[in-house]
């Protein structure tokens, strides 16, 4: 008779634990595939100059941060201060502007703060794609050799920035430091 | 009659059905036609490959979606990707993989059976066998219970008596 109680009651706290576990998950988050992999190729223009070509050369050789945002995306607009507070800590930022107009973006940028260092102009996506780009704002951390080593899908927040994006660019450094001397 | 229902009731009633056929339709219309395939094939193999490869990528921000029932802009730009692939030669296999390189192997809408997906292919089958426990166990129990009533004397005598009715 005992049974008869205690494994339904293990059951139903079983089941219990497994939804309250999956209440946690944001399903929206999926692990890339890119984290270890070099930054992906792309040849897109400049947003500041339609006459300036970038490719992914132009984001690499030091350890940097590349965020992929748009005017349109209210996300990214929230996450601007944080990437400002970056930036001024002397962190490079490489902006890829995502399904945009250049001179939307631009006026944005003229208006408020600008913490990117080049940006692309990918008014197509198709540079999205190769980053495999799905929800905007994303950020990449790139070490000195391009490779990414961190990717953050959807906003940064002081939390994250404090416990992964930081100590980890200080590792990167780091390592930079140790295979040029 | 006319005080039942607001002033314009009627009218506004009557003028439904055009309002139906006029913004309605044609705004169906335009929908499917951006959610339509782009462009001319080669062959008819480029085009039943390309109808095949839509339905197996999922649309990565719509997520219960494949790329052909989404409207997604992202998923406009996956089908366009697809779609250029076809029509440069390249196979399923590639262009799947291709994908799966930079979204992951969330962008298959069937998983592979691999060794992280192992419990999501065996689920199905480790329910049934749980059900089927359980009902052994409920069945046996019930067995049991209909096996055990016999009346002792005293009970008889009473059943006896009740149908006499006395």
């Amino acid at each position: 008779m005992k049974w008869r109680i205690l494994v339904p009651l293990v059951a139903v706290l079983a089941l219990l634990g497994v939804l309250l576990v999956g209440l946690g998950l944001d399903s929206r988050e999926l692990p890339s595939p890119l984290v270890g992999q070099p930054a992906p190729a792309f040849s897109l223009t400049a947003l500041e100059d339609p006459e300036t070509r970038l490719t992914e050369a132009d984001f690499t050789g030091e350890v940097a941060l590349v965020n992929v945002w748009a005017t349109w995306c209210s996300t990214c607009r929230a996450e601007k201060p944080l990437l400002m507070e970056l930036a001024e800590k002397g962190i490079p930022i490489h902006g890829i502007n995502y399904r945009d107009e250049r001179a939307a973006a631009l006026r944005y940028l003229e208006i408020s703060d600008d913490p990117y260092r080049t940006i692309a102009y990918d008014p197509d996506g198709d540079a999205g794609m190769e980053w495999g780009v799905y929800a905007t704002p994303e950020t990449y951390l790139l070490d000195a050799d391009g490779v990414i080593r961190y990717k953050r899908t959807g906003p940064l927040s002081r939390e994250l920035i404090r416990e992964d994006v930081l100590p980890l660019i200080d590792e990167l450094r780091a390592e930079q430091r140790e295979a040029t001397s | 009659m006319t005080g039942r229902f607001p002033r314009g009731f009627w009218r506004t009633a009557t003028a439904l059905p055009w309002l139906l056929v006029g913004w309605l339709l044609p705004a169906g219309l335009a929908l499917a036609l951006a959610i339509g395939e782009p462009g001319d094939f080669d062959s008819e193999a480029e085009r039943e490959q390309y109808q095949r490869v839509i339905r197996e990528l999922r649309c990565t921000v719509c997520q219960g979606e494949t790329i052909h029932e989404s409207n997604a802009t992202l998923a406009g730009d996956m089908r366009r990707r697809v779609y250029e692939m076809t029509r440069d030669g390249q196979s399923a296999e590639a262009i799947v993989d291709f994908m799966v390189a930079r979204y992951g192997d969330y962008v298959r809408y069937r998983p592979p059976l691999q060794a992280n997906t192992a419990l999501l292919w065996a689920s199905p089958i480790l329910l049934l066998l749980v059900g089927g426990v359980v009902w052994w166990q409920v069945v046996r129990g019930r067995r049991g219970t209909a096996a055990r009533p016999t009346f002792t004397a005293e009970e008889r005598a009473v059943l006896e008596r009740l149908r006499r009715g006395d």
